[in-house]
């Protein structure tokens, strides 16, 4: 990047484009780094989709994203996040009520986990522990990847040739059988990949759900496997993982960083909406916000989706058209929704009465892969599922500051929810989607509808209006395989760099995408910084 | 058999795992769940619960109570108003640390000492010619320890009396349940947090008051696995593992001075003559030949270790208590005493004794760690103690 000129005083060095937790995670390295750098955030909060809100009076909802998995270890070591305030709490259990008025239950600790599961199948309770060692194995061999700034494979530049000999390096010392199951992993689809490990449909289910989260796949569709292994990631650091619930909920994580990057000398500006990139002679000379402000800096980085930061931030025109292109062409579909419950009550559950420490875990509705199948045909043909798959957790009994004493918050993650709605989306089949949902839930907890103080129902049209994300889509885009590693957002752009010098993306738009990671942030940082 | 504390009837029915452990003559609770992580983070975010009953505990009464404790500890006791504690060292007569505990004042002429080793005959020695009556009352109070950002919450509602304007280190009289006790802002966690003083006899009552209303405030029964990871984090030293009595210790080299364990700041020289005064002034004049310090192990030295076995990092999740060799330019400068991962901070952590003058905050040392049955020298730094010390625990 271009170093300020002598005698010059630039106030910035650089701007980024939305208070999101992969631009802010950017702009702390970029601090870090000694770089002048300013966040515009359009909304009054930090974090786009990783936000804790007082929706209702005492009662704080993690509005969107609710659960911590991803979160780069080496991220929370350079930025030393926890003397920020980055807590993150154990949370220990998945419940999945049955029809037949039985539970299935994944626990903490593997014997406990092992006889619970024995009693269903025997077989799959030894099945666990060798499916558990190899989906280990997966996450480690991809684990290098999520730190690597992807080569294009087409280029013959020696830093590419390379990174992609250390690539292959790396899949040759996987040996042949971890290789073929990697493979496996990347095409299949996670219910054919689990049905030839597991035989009780409710465990498939239940391990399939999370290979279509925040996808527009059922599990049945190919490609869902992949989704799996990405959030298995979350799951393989041991005793180091950061995977649980952050304290203060997800925007605690945002605040954070947050406040990371302002030790680091970030200045961060809020409800500071940017109307569009200053490009001058095909480079980013700084950003026009909508109140019609200019702010100049040689370096401007977009942490919005690749839609916004090709097609709406600047002109297409500065573009080549194949990538204007692809950007359209680009998989959104959100597909999921969320309701936020504030409860006078904790629910109880017909399958396990009262209370207990399940209720510090997660609830899966997803009793098998026909049920999901199902909610997604709904999906499929426009509508929103009447049964949908839903995973549940009650963050107030993990943290007991998101909720009055006694009180109790209820996150409620919901599949499926099109984008694209027969019809589109109106306020009475917003409240018909939430009606479902906690129908759904109440045939579980029939205590549930009473105790309900107040209800926040989000389809991916608000997730879009609220957080900018494109037709809702939680990862920024879909992680489908042709959007991945070299591919995100598009073949010779997915190093964080534009055609426009100057202008770079470090959203999770990029690679290695979604969920509360922060790679992309970072990495897009390392990007800025060699140019 | 152990001895069961005062709490035995409630603690028992919570161990889901057979993981008890001795302490002092009794059994007490390792962890309670099967995984203890969520004992650990209730210390840290909401409120944990110990039953810490096994602590020694003397009252010495009378008129020369002032006398007696202040020519046997380190710190001043006569500056100590009623209602303060004293967290201290007592020494020999070389200045060489016997034990460390606390003293509480109750009142103009009472004081309660706790001790993590019997003292009935060192305080017996020490009174010689004192008008004062010492009793042994370690089996007669039990004690919990309410600890972690909720206590406070929980024992306004559960007390009679609300404890908003308990300051650290003080102690006052209070009714839980019914049953008169004393509640202490003290603890071995570095966090905001209580101990609880409770006649042995009427402890049940106590429990299920803090218990029941600590159900709104995700109040956690937790165990000694918890405590130690809290007090490594908070840099507090436990006798035994950190250091040895100087009673005990077999050879010279075993022994430690309150300015060789960092505790200097527990010694007052200001005040009138008391155990191991001359050897302290002594060696408060000079550098200290070791110190504890705190060692922060460096993540990515570590990993890289595992990955040229084709390993990722593997820490155990209850802290260590061995002691393990410190190097600098390979030659050996000390050693660690007690260790662990972090599960707050995301660091891997130890407590260490080092020599002079290697034990300045930043030194760049090496700590002995085993991979896959290869003792590996990993790259570590010197810090400051406490690991965590957040603003809530003085506010």
């Amino acid at each position: 990047m271009t170093r300020p000129r002598v005698g010059t005083r630039r106030a910035w060095d650089v701007i980024v484009i939305g208070g999101g937790h992969n631009g802010l995670v950017n702009a702390a390295y970029l601090s870090r780094a000694g770089k002048r750098v300013l966040v515009l955030e359009r909304r009054p909060v930090l974090g786009g989709a990783a936000v804790s809100e007082q929706i209702y009076p005492g009662f704080t909802f993690s509005v969107f994203s609710y659960v911590v998995s991803l979160l780069r270890p080496e991220i929370i070591r350079d930025l030393d996040l926890p003397r920020h305030g980055l807590h993150i709490l154990p949370l220990e259990s998945t419940v999945t009520p049955l029809p037949d008025g039985d539970y299935l239950a994944g626990w903490a600790d593997p014997d406990q986990t092992r006889r619970e599961i024995y009693r269903h199948s025997p077989r799959d309770a030894d099945t666990t522990i060798e499916f558990g060692r190899l989906m280990y194995h997966m996450a480690m061999a991809v684990k290098p990847i999520l730190s690597m700034i992807p080569p294009d494979p087409t280029s013959l530049a020696p830093s590419d040739l390379a990174a992609l000999v250390r690539l292959g390096g790396h899949f040759r010392s996987l040996g042949a059988e971890r290789f073929h199951a990697l493979y496996k992993l990347m095409t299949m689809s996670s219910a054919d990949y689990l049905d030839a490990w597991f035989e009780f449909e409710p465990l498939k289910a239940t391990k399939s759900a999370s290979g279509i989260i925040g996808t527009f796949l059922g599990p049945r569709s190919p490609g869902s496997a992949y989704v799996l292994l990405h959030h298995y990631m979350g799951e393989i650091d041991g005793a180091f993982r950061a995977w649980g619930f952050a304290k203060g909920g997800t925007g605690a994580i945002s605040n954070a960083i947050a406040d990371a990057a302002r030790a680091f000398g970030t200045t961060i500006r809020t409800e500071a909406p940017v109307a569009r990139v200053l490009v001058k002679d095909g480079r980013a000379t700084g950003v026009a916000l909508e109140s019609g402000e200019e702010i100049k800096a040689p370096v401007v980085v977009s942490g919005l989706d690749p839609r916004r930061t090709f097609l709406e931030l600047v002109d297409p025109s500065h573009l080549p058209g194949d990538l204007v292109d692809r950007i359209r062409r680009l998989k959104f579909r959100g597909s999921s929704g969320k309701v936020n419950l504030a409860l006078a009550e904790l629910p109880n559950f017909t399958c396990m009465p009262g209370p207990g420490p399940h209720l510090r875990g997660a609830f899966s509705m997803s009793p098998s892969f026909d049920y999901l199948e199902q909610a997604f045909d709904d999906a499929k043909y426009g509508d929103f599922s009447r049964r949908p798959y839903m995973d549940i957790v009650i963050p107030s009994m993990i943290d007991p500051g998101m909720a009055p004493p006694g009180k109790h918050v209820m996150s409620i993650f919901v599949q499926y929810a099109p984008y694209h709605l027969n019809g589109g989306w109106t306020d009475p089949k917003r409240e018909a989607f939430g009606d479902a949902v906690v129908d759904t839930l109440a045939q579980h907890a029939p205590n549930l509808r009473s105790s309900i103080l107040h209800r926040q129902v989000l389809t991916p049209v608000d997730i879009e209006r609220i957080t900018g994300l494109s037709e809702g889509n939680i990862f920024a885009g879909e992680l489908a395989l042709q959007q991945l590693f070299f591919l995100r957002p598009a073949a010779s752009w997915s190093r964080y760099r534009t055609p426009i010098r100057g202008y770079y993306q470090c959203g999770a738009g990029t690679h290695p995408g979604g969920g509360i990671m922060g790679a992309s942030g970072r990495l897009a940082a390392m990007a800025i910084l060699a140019d | 058999m152990l001895k069961t504390t005062p709490f035995h009837s409630r603690t028992a029915p919570l161990v889901q795992g057979a993981a008890w452990r001795r302490w002092a003559g009794y059994s007490v609770a390792s962890a309670y769940e099967l995984v203890h992580d969520r004992e650990y983070a209730a210390v840290r975010h909401a409120a944990a619960l110990f039953d810490v009953s096994p602590l020694y505990k003397y009252q010495i009464r009378g008129r020369d109570a002032v006398r007696l404790l202040d020519r046997m500890v380190t710190r001043d006791v006569t500056k100590a108003s009623v209602g303060q504690v004293l967290y201290t060292t007592w020494c020999d007569a070389h200045g060489k640390v016997i034990d460390d505990g606390t003293v509480s004042r109750l009142d103009d002429q009472t004081f309660r000492l706790t001790a993590a080793e019997p003292n009935l005959r060192w305080l017996g020695m020490n009174s010689f010619g004192l008008d004062v009556a010492i009793e042994d009352v370690s089996e007669a109070i039990g004690a919990l320890a309410l600890q972690g950002p909720l206590s406070r919450a929980i024992l306004n509602r559960a007390a009679d009396r609300e404890v908003d304007s308990l300051k650290y280190f003080r102690v006052a009289p209070n009714v839980i349940a019914g049953v008169p006790v004393e509640i202490s802002r003290t603890g071995y966690t570095g966090d905001l947090g209580y101990e609880i003083w409770v006649p042995a006899a009427q402890a049940v009552p106590v429990w299920d008051r803090v218990v029941t209303i600590g159900a709104d405030y995700g109040i956690t029964a937790a165990g000694i696995w918890a405590l130690d990871l809290a007090r490594i984090e908070a840099g507090l030293v436990m006798l035994d593992v950190d250091y040895h009595s100087s009673r005990r210790a077999m050879i010279e080299d075993q022994k430690s001075s309150p300015f060789e364990l960092s505790l200097g700041w527990t010694v007052s020289l200001a005040k009138g003559p008391f155990n191991g005064k001359r050897a302290l002034a002594a060696e408060r004049a000079a550098t200290p030949a070791w110190r504890l310090v705190g060692i922060e192990v460096d993540w990515d030295a570590l990993e890289t270790l595992y990955a040229a076995v084709h390993l990722p990092p593997s820490l155990p999740s209850i802290a260590w208590r061995t002691s393990v060799p410190i190097y600098r330019g390979g030659e050996q400068i000390g050693y660690a005493s007690s260790g662990g991962w972090s599960p707050l901070l995301k660091k891997y952590l130890a407590l260490a004794h080092l020599r002079a003058p290697h034990y300045e905050p930043g030194t760049g040392v090496e700590i002995e760690v085993t991979v896959e049955h290869q003792r590996r020298p990993a790259a570590a730094r010197v810090a400051t103690l406490p690991f965590f010390d957040p603003a809530r625990r003085k506010s």
